[in-house]
């Protein structure tokens, strides 16, 4: 017998938990289409009132950079301190700004 | 009311979010995307009088620091744009709307930076009162636009400071650099207070979005915040006030300035300030010069498609 979970594909599941908040990644699971995911997603994911909106993706359709490339992929930005507040020394009475 | 309608009001009466995909009024959503392509317009157009000056930016690092800021400010109209796309209308269309003078965009950005220092007062003054604006939109009632400013207002606080350490540097330089830094805020102070509109009682906007909570305090609330915060700041750098009439008013805790020349105001608004006509020129061309990356973009996108296409038969 083949493994069911096999036949099926992997979503990745979002929710948003107050309206006005970024959906945030919650896990996966895995469904026959994006209808049966939202619906899987409700039931496994948010059985307390975590949210007040899904959304599935499925997981094939996410391109994402590798951690291991982190050093090459973030490297130009890291010799930019000047890009942060902090950089600026400014005198007390106006460094609130 | 309608149940949508009263839905509607419901949520925003309880201070939640309205989401891409919940009703709102018609008129909601018009001016939703008036107000946020507005401000996107204004990022992009705002790279124009900051750019003037990379390439004679006063050392190395002054003009690392000002590359990076210009590139945020692209990165900002970005955000907006999209966040107004959620609304339903296109970038073409906004685009369309910006060059062909149906939609506006910070008259602030219609005045020359004629010299150096300009490039300080912009970051410490025109930056400052976008943020002043910013924090507060931040409590916008539409979802996409209010997490928009969260993000650029975590950006913003860095252009601000290079500014006023810009013009901290002049200001504290020789009697030329000094004159240079007390021209540069006079000419840049009054615009900077014209760019949250005009009066509440002349706005004609204003009030359907305070109702609906798109704008959260009045132009005149948030314009009053902005004087109270640069008085100090002017003092520390050691320069005069351009207003002469700023005074503690100790009853009201805020102080007392002269009103604003409206005329000017209005003159920019309708296309007369010295550089409007070369700002939607220059981003006329730009967008025209930029066809062939567009071409080429599509053209691979669809050579690809064809070569997947192919693998796949």
């Amino acid at each position: 017998m083949t493994n069911i979970t096999e036949k099926l594909e992997l979503f990745e599941v979002f929710v948003r938990s107050k309206r006005g908040l970024d959906h945030k990644h919650v896990g996966s699971l895995h469904a026959e289409d994006h209808e049966q995911a939202l619906e899987y997603a409700r039931d496994c994911y948010t059985r307390r009132s975590e949210g007040v909106s899904i959304w599935v993706v499925k997981s094939a359709d996410i391109c994402s950079s590798q951690e291991d490339d982190a050093d090459c992929f973030y490297d130009p930005n890291d010799d930019k301190p000047y890009r942060h507040a902090t950089y600026y020394v400014l005198p007390d009475p106006v460094n609130n700004m | 009311m309608t149940p949508q309608e009263e839905n509607f009001m419901r949520k925003i009466e309880a201070e939640e979010k309205i989401e891409p995909k919940d009703w709102m009024p018609e008129q909601y959503r018009k001016n939703l995307i008036r107000q946020i392509s507005q401000h996107a317009h204004s990022e992009v157009i705002g790279m124009q009088p900051e750019g003037n000056w990379i390439t004679r930016a006063p050392s190395l690092r002054r003009k690392a620091v000002l590359l990076s800021k210009v590139q945020d400010e692209a990165g900002h109209g970005l955000y907006l744009y999209s966040a107004c796309e959620t609304l339903g209308i296109s970038r073409s269309e906004m685009i369309e709307q910006l060059q062909s003078g149906k939609a506006k965009y910070s008259s602030i950005f219609n005045y020359p930076t004629l010299t150096w220092a300009d490039v300080g007062a912009i970051g410490w003054l025109v930056d400052g009162a976008a943020i002043v604006n910013q924090v507060s939109l931040q409590r916008t009632s539409y979802g996409p636009y209010s997490r928009g400013m969260i993000r650029i207002c975590k950006e913003e606080s860095f252009h601000q400071r290079q500014g006023y350490e810009a013009i901290l540097a002049l200001a504290k330089g020789s009697p030329e650099q000094k004159a240079m830094a007390q021209d540069a805020l006079d000419r840049f102070y009054w615009p900077a207070l014209m760019m949250f509109g005009p009066h509440d009682s002349e706005s004609a906007h204003s009030q359907k979005s305070m109702e609906w909570k798109i704008k959260r305090e009045t132009n005149d609330d948030l314009r009053q915040k902005f004087v109270d915060q640069t008085v100090k700041q002017i003092e520390v750098l050691g320069l005069d006030h351009p207003d002469k009439n700023i005074k503690w008013n100790e009853e009201r805790g805020h102080y007392d300035s002269s009103d604003l020349n409206w005329d000017e105001f209005w003159s920019v608004i309708n296309g007369n300030g010295h550089c409007n006509r070369q700002r939607i020129e220059h981003h006329v061309a730009a967008h025209d010069e930029g066809e062939w990356v567009r071409d080429a973009l599509s053209a691979y996108n669809e050579k690809k498609r064809a070569k997947k296409a192919q693998n796949a038969a």
